[in-house]
C-alpha cells in the first residue's frame, strides 16, 4: 500500500488512549489510512478498530510482545512496516513510543518526527507542527528522504471523539521474533507507595515551579492553597529538586489532574507539563514572562513578580471569603 | 568501567528567544549557553557510577567552539576527558546526522554505558540515545531513574506514565537516557576547576568521523506559537491585578 500506518498502543488488553486521537491524526492525514495493534492476544480490540473508516487493521500477535521490550516491538513493527510498505508510520507520543520508535525510524535511515501537535497535509509529505524550546517556539517540519517516515502525535493534539466510522479487514500478521536477540528483561511495573495525596480529586489546584526559586520560598505558595482551599502542586523540576514530595507532581510523568480551578505560580509550561493540567476548567498563570507558553492555555494572567503578587493575592482572597 | 555521557550546550533557560533572519532558528548571538539539564544528570550519575566501580568518564558533546565552556564544566566536575566534535552548523543537522556523528566518536572508545539525557531543552526530540543505540547495536533503556550494576548486566528503573515504574535488566555494553531527577547534580570544586585545565579535550571534526549525513527532516520554518486561548491579563501593579483576580474567581470562575 501507500499512505499512513497508524501503530496503536495497549497494555493487557486496555487501550492507551492516545491510540484513538492518533487514529483522529491518521484520518485527518486523510487517503488510505490502516492501523494496528501489537502484543499478544490483541484481536477483540482489533475488531474494535475494524469500526473505524480505516483501509485494514492489522493484528501483530506474538508471545514475545506479551511484555513490552523495545528490541521486540522495533523488530515486530520493522517487520509489519516492510509488509505494508507504508509512506508514513504514526503513533502516539507515548513513553513507550519514545524508548523504541527512534530506534525503529533509525532503521529505516529515517528520524522520527516526535511530539507533533498539529499537521497540515496539502499533496506530498505531511507538514508537522512541534514544539521548540520547552514550548516557547514551533517549528514546522518536514521529512525529505524516501518513505516510510516516522512521527509521533503528543496527547490531546487531536480528538478522538470526531473518529469516522465504517468497516475495515482485519488481517494477521504474525512477526518472526528470535527470544535469544531481545536483550531487555522487563519485570513487572510497580508503583513507589500508595499516593497519599489525590490531586485529581481537588476542584482547586495551586501549583508552583521553578519561578519559586528556592525551597524556602514554597511556603508562599501553600498559603495561597490554603486561602483558596485548594491542593498544593508542583511541576516536575520542584519534586526533582525534592523541594516538594513526587506525589505532589502535575505532569506527564506524574498526575493528570482536571479541576475546576488550576493556579499556575512561576510555572513556565513546558508540553510535560501542561499534559497534565490542559484539561482543567479555568486556567490561571502567574508569570514574570509574558512569552511564557502558559500563557497559550491560561484563561487569566497576570504578568509580574510571583514574590510580590502572591502575597497580595492571598491578601485579597482572605479579604473576600472574610 | 569507562562510560561516555553525550552532553550538549543549549541556551539557558530563561533566555529571551529572538527567530533568526532566515525564520529556520533562534538568533544565537546575544545569548548565554549552558549543559542540557537532563545530560546534568546524565553525567552527574556517570561520576557516581565512577565512584562506586572505578573507572572513566569521558565527557562527549558535539556543538560549537563556544561548548568547550560547557565541557570544561563537565570537566570540572569530575569527568576524566573529553571529546569535542566541532560543529558550528548544528541546527543544520538533523537527529539521525547528530547521533552517528556521536556513535562513531563512542565506537572508537568501546565503553561499557553510554549515557544521556533523555531530551535536550532546545530542539526535544528525546531521541540521540536511542538512535545511538542502534547504530551501535546496543541494547538501550530510556527515562532511567536508578541505575544498578552487577558485572556484565545493568539492572535500571525505568519510568512510564503516572507515576509507575518498571524494572529491567540488560547486558553491558548498553546506552541509557537519564531522566532528570535522578541524582542530586554536584557543584565543580574550586580544586576541579582548577583540574579541568589540564585534562585531556580531542577535538574532532565532523569529516574525521565520517561526515554529516544529508538530513532526512527538516525545519521549514520557526514561529511563536498560536495562542488557543485569550488570556484575560490582570493589569496593574500586584495589588491591583490581585484584587481584579479575586473578582474573576468570586464573578466568572465562582470559587470563592
Amino acid at each position: 500500500m501507500s499512505g499512513v500506518l497508524v501503530i496503536t498502543e495497549q497494555h493487557d488488553g486496555t487501550w492507551n488512549k492516545m491510540s484513538l486521537e492518533t487514529l483522529a491524526a491518521g484520518q485527518q492525514i486523510g487517503g488510505s489510512v490502516s492501523a494496528a495493534v501489537i502484543g499478544q492476544g490483541v484481536d477483540s480490540l482489533a475488531k474494535e478498530l475494524a469500526g473505524y473508516a480505516l483501509d485494514k487493521v492489522y493484528t501483530v500477535n506474538h508471545d514475545l510482545l506479551k511484555g513490552y521490550t523495545a528490541d521486540a516491538q522495533t523488530e515486530a513493527v520493522a517487520q509489519l512496516i516492510k509488509h505494508v510498505n507504508p509512506d508514513l508510520v504514526i503513533f502516539p507520543h507515548t513513553y513507550e513510543v519514545r524508548d523504541f520508535a527512534p530506534k525503529l525510524a533509525a532503521r529505516f535511515g529515517q528520524v522520527l518526527i516526535s511530539d507533533v501537535v498539529g499537521l497540515r497535509a496539502e499533496g506530498g509529505p505531511p507538514v508537522f507542527v512541534r514544539q521548540l524550546f520547552q514550548g516557547k517556539l514551533n517549528s514546522d517540519v518536514q521529512a525529505t528522504g524516501p518513505a516510510p517516515h516516522f512521527a509521533s502525535m503528543q496527547a490531546g493534539a487531536f480528538r478522538a471523539d470526531n473518529l469516522k466510522t465504517g468497516s475495515a479487514t482485519v488481517e494477521s500478521f504474525v512477526p518472526t521474533l528470535d527470544a535469544s536477540k531481545i536483550r531487555q528483561k522487563p519485570e513487572a511495573p510497580f508503583r513507589e507507595s500508595a499516593r497519599a495525596v489525590d490531586l485529581t480529586a481537588a476542584e482547586i489546584i495551586v501549583s508552583v515551579g521553578r519561578g519559586i526559586k528556592e525551597k524556602d520560598n514554597i511556603h508562599i505558595v501553600e498559603e495561597l492553597a490554603k486561602a483558596l482551599g485548594g491542593e498544593l502542586a508542583a511541576s516536575r523540576p520542584i519534586c526533582d529538586s525534592g523541594w516538594l514530595p513526587m506525589e505532589r507532581q502535575v505532569g506527564s510523568s506524574g498526575q493528570t489532574v482536571s479541576p475546576k480551578v488550576y493556579l499556575a505560580v512561576g510555572i513556565s509550561g513546558a508540553i510535560q507539563h501542561l499534559v497534565g493540567m490542559k484539561g482543567a476548567k479555568t486556567i490561571i498563570a502567574i508569570n514574570k514572562d509574558a512569552n511564557a507558553p502558559i500563557f497559550e492555555v491560561a484563561d487569566y494572567g497576570i504578568i509580574g513578580d510571583l514574590f510580590e503578587v502572591v502575597p497580595a493575592l492571598i491578601e485579597e482572597v482572605k479579604k473576600a471569603k472574610a | 568501567m569507562k562510560i561516555i555521557v553525550a552532553i550538549k550546550q543549549v541556551p539557558v533557560r530563561d533566555s529571551q528567544l529572538r527567530i533568526d533572519s532566515s525564520g529556520h532558528w533562534i538568533q544565537e548571538g546575544d545569548l548565554s549557553f549552558e549543559i542540557n539539564e537532563p545530560d546534568a544528570y546524565a553525567l552527574e550519575e556517570a561520576l557516581q557510577l565512577k565512584e562506586k566501580h572505578g573507572g572513566e568518564v569521558v565527557a562527549l558533546c558535539l556543538g560549537p567552539a563556544r561548548a568547550s565552556q560547557t565541557i570544561r564544566e563537565a570537566l570540572a566536575k569530575g569527568a576524566d576527558r573529553a571529546i569535542h566534535i566541532e560543529e558550528e552548523n548544528l541546527p543544520a543537522l538533523d537527529t539521525l546526522a547528530i547521533a552517528k556523528l556521536l556513535a562513531n566518536a563512542a565506537k572508537a572508545e568501546s565503553a561499557e554505558l553510554v549515557l544521556t539525557g533523555l531530551q535536550s531543552d532546545d530542539l526535544g526530540a528525546g531521541q540521540t540515545g536511542v538512535v545511538m543505540a542502534e547504530l551501535l547495536g546496543l541494547p538501550h533503556g530510556t527515562l532511567i531513574m536508578a541505575v544498578d550494576v552487577n558485572g556484565n548486566s545493568i539492572k535500571v528503573k525505568r519510568e512510564l506514565e503516572n507515576g509507575w515504574f518498571q524494572n529491567v535488566t540488560m547486558p553491558l555494553p548498553a546506552v541509557l537516557t537519564i531522566q532528570s531527577g535522578i541524582n542530586k547534580l554536584r557543584y565543580a570544586t574550586l580544586m576541579g576547576i582548577k583540574k579541568a585545565k589540564t585534562k585531556e579535550v580531542k577535538r574532532l571534526t565532523t569529516a574525521e568521523l565520517g561526515g554529516a549525513s544529508a538530513p532526512v527532516a527538516v525545519i521549514q520554518k520557526v514561529y511563536l506559537p498560536l495562542r488557543s486561548k485569550q488570556t484575560q491579563i490582570m493589569e496593574g501593579d500586584a495589588k491591583t491585578a490581585a484584587a481584579k483576580l479575586v473578582e474573576k474567581l468570586k464573578f466568572e470562575v465562582r470559587v470563592i
